[in-house]
């Protein structure tokens, strides 16, 4: 187990090593010696360069880059390559600014997209709905792309944090002057002996108080400090991970649900896949008051300062069929109901709509009204018989949105956007009935020997909420995401990881440093710290 | 108040030009010998101003919530003000990072010119509509505009650098391209004039069209040059003869103020051109070759750290205010953390765009010409989300 780990992450095969000049034994692939620094790798050795990229993982053997044959090897070196993940994150910032040209689908207000891009866009929008970009951030390749940055976060970190993470965390305080003189930054001075110990006690004294840790070994000085900053990126990747798993999650069934649904006052309804009812209690649109406006708008009308909508929550008892209530509640926009995972929200509010009417009915000889009666225009059910003041009134015939196309009553919808009804008036003393037509906004002309006039006395209006149903229970996940990638991030960028390499030998001082960012302020701490040791160091501009 | 209020602002704008001048001055050292001492002196008049600037400026933002009851980063001329001061933060920030008076020297004017372009807008306080009452809502606006305020800086850096670099050439593709933002600069500074200064002689003309089947007015407050699609004239002040806008908006312009922000940019791109076309008369070279002397002091090394540093303290910011603020907050409004929304689409685009620049950055070396330009783009993808996504392409963000 132990072994094939460490072949799995170092390359590490116990015959095939690089041995150092120092003595010690590196895995194959290292390219700077892990003891003493010096460089291994030949072409490095012989060149004049800086050693600044190799600094990058501390010269330590990378999976990526030491076993390339099989095509696991293949797959882990493409997906570790920063070069492979920055053409993932420019394809899909293309795409998504692509997707923006026209509105998505979701946002288009018509049933028949296909034609709607054709018709308001012309044959641009045409393409654009026939490649697929009206509905992208739901298309299959959208989808892969975010999946192969999610894979390409989790090899490219786990490729160098493991290197990374050992190197930092066995440094010596030694390094060979090679390494030092081959840092990006880095000076050369000759001293006289007798300078020496003052100068290393400047260097010393003076690195600490630029709260650098310093550490002392022999004639060598390692100043360290915000080392922190370099595991930034990887706990930034990880929460990035988190953050696609938790988008991921969504798709593992009962882990997110999302519908409509439109609700009445006073209406029960049942909520679509849950086991839940809903009541709507009642619906209303609040707006300013005059003097509610801030001044220089008071003049202005119609401001909506609320929607809001009382809903109470149920469940059905399976055996009793009885529903009991869970719980009761209010929605506003920005303040959603909740029940455990289940999140009500109020994506429109539709105010003052028609739902009863009250009909009287008019003797028409002394033109009295005998009596009235109230219809529920969304509940009427066949042949129902209503009463009023001792008459039955039976509706034979409904139709919500009344039209006549030719001689033909018809009726458009289900909605009681204009009701009309065939009416059956019986007086059970007489046992005497008739027949009458009663259409809104119209004076039809009913038979002459009618004994009775149907009419309008009073309408009920109510307001009908829209609700999203929601459940999804990732959030949680996505949220720690986020969190672990902020802290990432912070630590990443608000500190830097820097280093300063000192030998202080009797004839020379040889000082070299590294950080992970921001090069200008290192070299300002190394000419400040110098110049408090007699150095004659010129590294910025004034 | 509001009285109150107006003379807060006009003097924030005041103090930060007078600190831009001040700048300005602490990059021309004339004689040698007491060059830096004086160019020292100017310097720290021109962060004591900036100071007080941004001192003033918060107290206007704390005034207007006062009167206004919520927090002013709700319309285009809110938002664009606080961007401003969100890049005056930043820039104090990094300043006292790095001291360079060259950096103010050229973020302080970008600042003037953009608070006067938030000022074009109308300003009046207007009551809130109900998407928009959540802690949340300005709890992830104002985070994503200080991150923005820090990308502001590193584009400014940037363009320094680039301009120190290919500044004083007459011809070239960079100085073209350098050039060519200064125009663009140029024609904010002709759009706010004009507008402010039609807003002084109390202009207006009213057209009406058809929006989602509800016919709205729009209230031009410059000569109508294009009428919104299908608009019928009700209100007209004529300009210079012109009584009657010279054509229509075209339909696929979709947002509800489409016709209002191409008539502002088309006279945007008027007075741009006549100021431009006026200023290289005067001086008799391109503005880039006026202002690169000003650069020269300044190490290119330092001015690309100054860039990378930016955005390094600005994407943290950015990616809390811009992306997961605004999650948690889209969560609570719509019942759903994301929506691709343009104006969401448009801020991971954003995001996107600034990581793939660290990533090249830190593995592929890119830095110098690359990264500056790279700064440089970063902020004209933040300007097309400010302005094209806000007012051409309709969505649930777009500013009233
Ligand atoms: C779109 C999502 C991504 C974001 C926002 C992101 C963000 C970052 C950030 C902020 C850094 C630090 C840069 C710096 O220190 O200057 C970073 C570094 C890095 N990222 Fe990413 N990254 C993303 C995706 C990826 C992917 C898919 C990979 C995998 C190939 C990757 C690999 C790396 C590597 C290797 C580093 C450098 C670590 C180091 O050398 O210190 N990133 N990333």
């Amino acid at each position: 187990m132990e072994t094939g780990y460490r072949q799995f992450w170092e390359g590490y095969v116990l015959i095939e090593n690089t041995k150092c000049a120092c003595g010690h034994n590196n895995p194959v692939g290292t390219i700077l010696c892990e003891y003493c620094g010096k460089p291994l790798d030949e072409a490095i050795k012989n060149s004049e360069q800086t050693i600044e990229n190799e600094m990058r993982y501390e010269g330590k053997a990378r999976r990526s880059q030491t076993y390339t044959t099989s095509l696991f090897d293949k797959t882990w070196a493409f997906f570790s390559s920063v070069k492979v993940a920055i053409v993932l994150i420019v394809i899909t910032l293309i795409a998504s600014g692509i997707g923006t040209i026209f509105p998505q689908e979701t946002f288009v207000p018509s049933s028949n997209p296909e034609g709607y891009y054709e018709d308001e866009y012309g044959l641009l929008g045409k393409w654009f709905y026939l490649i697929g970009f009206s509905d992208m951030y739901n298309s299959w390749w959208y989808i892969l792309l975010l999946s192969m940055i999610g894979v390409s976060l989790v090899v490219c970190s786990l490729d160098r944090v493991i290197p990374l993470y050992k190197a930092l965390n066995n440094q010596k305080v030694i390094k060979n002057t090679e390494f030092i003189k081959r840092q990006r930054i880095s000076h050369v001075e000759k001293i006289v002996e007798t300078e020496k110990e003052h100068k290393r006690t400047a260097l010393i004294e003076s690195l600490q108080q630029k709260r650098y840790n310093v550490s002392v070994e022999d004639d060598a000085i390692l100043a360290e400090k915000g080392r922190i900053s370099r595991w930034g990126p990887y706990i930034n990747h990880i929460g990035l991970i988190l953050f696609l798993f938790g988008v991921f999650l969504r798709f593992v069934p009962g882990w997110y649900l999302s519908e409509t649904m439109w609700l009445q006052e006073e209406e029960v309804k049942k909520i679509p896949e849950l086991p839940y009812y809903v009541k709507n209690e009642r619906s209303l649109v609040e707006m300013y008051e005059p003097h509610e406006l801030p001044p220089g708008s008071e003049n202005q009308t119609n401001f909506v300062k609320e929607y809001q909508t009382d809903v109470t929550l149920y469940q059905k008892d399976d055996t009793t069929g009885k529903l009991t209530e869970l719980k009761k509640g209010q929605i506003l926009i920005n303040h959603p109901f909740e029940y455990e995972d289940l999140l009500l929200y109020q994506s429109d509010l539709k105010a003052g709509q028609l739902s009863g009417l009250e009909l009287a009915v008019i003797d028409k000889e002394n033109e009295q009204e005998v009596g009235s009666f109230s219809v529920d225009l969304y509940d009427i059910k066949a042949n129902q018989v209503y009463h009023a003041n001792g008459l039955n009134v039976k509706v034979k015939s409904y139709f919500p949105d009344f039209e006549l196309q030719g001689n033909q009553p018809i009726t458009k919808s289900q909605k009681p956007n204009r009701p009309a009804f065939v009416i059956e008036v019986t007086d059970p003393k007489t046992k005497r009935q008739e027949v009458s037509w009663v259409i809104s906004g119209m004076d039809f002309e009913n038979p002459q020997d009618n004994q009775y006039n149907i009419q309008l006395k009073d309408f009920k209006l109510v307001n009908t909420a829209g609700l999203i149903v929601r459940v999804d229970r990732s959030l949680s996940v996505m949220l720690v995401g986020g969190i672990v990638s902020m802290i990432g991030l912070v630590m990443g960028f608000y500190w830097q990881h820097r280093r300063v390499w000192v030998r202080v030998t009797n004839n020379q001082i040889v000082i070299g440093g590294h950080t992970n960012k921001n090069w200008y302020s290192l070299r300002r701490d190394i000419q400040s710290v110098a110049e408090t040791a007699g150095l004659k160091i010129k590294l910025v501009k004034e | 108040m509001v009285q109150l209020m107006e003379y807060m602002l006009l003097a924030t704008f005041f103090l930060y030009l007078i600190a831009a001048v001040a700048f300005v001055m602490g990059t021309r050292g004339s004689k040698e010998d007491d060059k830096t001492e004086r160019m020292q002196k100017w310097q720290k008049i021109g962060v004591g101003i900036t100071i007080a600037g941004a001192l003033l400026h918060l107290g206007f933002i704390i005034l207007r919530v006062l009167i206004g009851g919520h927090f002013p980063t709700s319309n285009m001329f809110e938002f664009t003000a606080f961007l401003c001061f969100a890049s005056v933060i930043a820039f104090i920030v990094i300043y006292f990072l790095y001291r360079s008076a060259v950096l103010g020297a050229f973020v302080m004017p970008i600042v003037v010119v953009l608070l006067g372009y938030a000022a074009a807008f109308p300003r009046d306080i207007q009551p809130l509509i109900p998407a928009l009452k959540s802690h949340w809502l300005y709890i992830h606006v104002t985070t994503a505009a200080l991150g923005q305020g820090a990308f502001m800086v590193a584009f400014v850096a940037g363009f320094i650098y680039l301009i120190q670099r290919f500044g004083q050439n007459a011809k070239g593709k960079q100085a073209f391209w350098l050039e060519t933002i200064m125009v663009l600069i140029v024609m904010f500074i002709g759009f706010s004039g004009v507008s402010l200064l039609f807003e002084a002689t109390g202009y207006q003309s009213v057209y009406k069209h058809e929006v989602d089947g509800q016919l709205t007015e729009q209230e031009y407050e410059l000569p109508p040059i294009v009428a919104p699609n299908g608009g019928i004239p009700e209100e007209i002040t004529p300009f210079w003869g012109l009584k009657e806008a010279l054509f229509e908006a075209p339909a696929w312009m979709i947002g509800q103020k489409a016709a209002l922000t191409l008539n502002s940019v088309i006279w945007a791109i008027i007075t741009g051109a006549i100021l431009y076309v006026m200023l290289r008369l005067l001086i008799r070279k391109r503005m880039t070759q006026l202002v690169h002397p000003m650069t020269k002091k300044i190490d290119l090394e330092l001015l690309d750290e100054i860039t990378y540093r930016a955005i390094a303290i600005g994407f943290p910011l950015f990616t809390l205010g811009a992306l997961i603020f605004a999650m948690i907050w889209a969560h609570e409004a719509w019942g759903r953390f994301w929506g691709w929304d343009p104006k969401e689409t448009w801020a991971l685009i954003t995001w996107l765009f600034y990581s793939a620049y660290l990533h090249l950055r830190l593995s592929r070396g890119w830095i110098g010409t690359k990264s500056a330009w790279l700064a440089v783009g970063g902020f004209v993808i933040i300007l097309i989300n400010l302005i094209v996504v806000n007012l051409i392409i309709a969505g649930l963000h777009s500013y009233a």
